[in-house]
């Protein structure tokens, strides 16, 4: 399976993602923003960071950059896109996923270990996920997930919400929830499923001196529901 | 010519900097502070002397890139 990952200027979990889809046996590749085409993928990752300082909007420099165009042709034509914290909000930006990550409700930058409810399993990246709660990590200051009232029932009705804050026992209330996000949101899937994005980092919990390992599942089940 | 434009959250869109700067007021002895929100402000010098058609353009940009319209309104002033 091949990957593509893309840099942006200020990205930097990238190499993190680099090292953890070749870990799980895809052939990655790290494509420059200012690039116009992306070469044949079966999965384009847009990473962690602070994409051109997070200037204006977090992700909406990103959200215009040269190579963007490929990016929302390929989720069109349902290419699998997963975009990682700043991903996420690069995808928002984009209009490929509803709403936006606002600033942390408690206006503090918050990183740490977060445990995660699986709450969507009919998407590629989540399908026969041996666990229900995942333990990954989170370091982010806009991850306050909001959208309309709306567009909050279409995620809902078509089980778009893919990820939740929880406790380790998988309870939603308000004191495991990191951000302020709606609803506990951690992340959704557009309604064709193809394409996802997360606040927590899965590329960071892929080995055991990295304080877990859940991030290796999640790889894991991904490659194994590509092949 | 120059086009300035504001852009805010909309009404009912939480603003927590703006709750922090108003607490900080009503502490610092501004106790008719009800509320504050923040917002963004632009000045954008366009390539065009007319005026209807420099706002029109400036709109163009709020939509497309100055103001995320899930959140945020913009004015052109």
């Amino acid at each position: 399976m091949k990957s593509s990952v893309i840099i942006f200027p200020g990205s930097n979990c990238d190499r993190d993602m680099d090292v953890a889809l070749k870990k799980f046996g895809f052939k990655n590749q790290m494509i420059w923003h200012n690039e116009e085409s992306i070469p044949k993928s079966d999965l384009i990752v847009l990473p962690g960071g602070f994409s051109y300082g997070d200037y204006l909007r977090c992700g909406s420099i990103a959200s215009k950059s040269k190579i963007i165009k490929s990016v929302i042709e390929f989720a069109n034509s349902g290419g699998l896109v997963l975009g990682i914290c700043n991903g996420f909000q690069i995808l928002t930006e984009t209009g490929l996923l509803p709403g936006i990550l606002q600033q942390n409700k408690y206006l503090n930058f918050i990183c740490g270990n977060v445990f995660v409810k699986v709450k969507d399993k009919t998407n590629k990246y989540f399908k026969n996920i041996k666990k229900d709660i995942l333990e990954l990590h989170i370091a982010h200051n806009e991850g306050n997930y909001f959208c309309s009232e709306e567009e909050l029932k279409l995620l809902e009705d078509n089980n778009q919400i893919a990820v939740t804050y929880c406790s380790k026992k998988g309870d939603e209330s308000l004191e495991h929830n990191p951000n302020g996000a709606l609803k506990n949101i951690a992340g959704i899937v557009n309604k064709n499923r193809n394409v996802l994005g997360m606040m927590p980092h899965p590329e960071r919990m892929i080995d055991k001196y990295l304080s877990g390992e859940d991030g290796s599942l999640f790889f894991e089940n991904l490659l194994g529901n590509l092949k | 010519m120059k086009v300035k434009v504001i852009v805010t959250l909309k009404n009912g869109v939480l603003d927590p900097q703006g709750k922090a700067i108003q607490q900080t007021l009503n502490s610092m002895g501004f106790l008719n502070v009800n509320e504050v929100r923040q917002g963004k402000y632009f000045v954008i010098d366009i390539k065009e002397n007319d005026e209807s058609k420099a706002k029109i353009k400036a709109e163009d940009m709020c939509k497309k890139l100055l103001a995320n319209l899930v959140i945020e309104d913009y004015k052109i002033v």
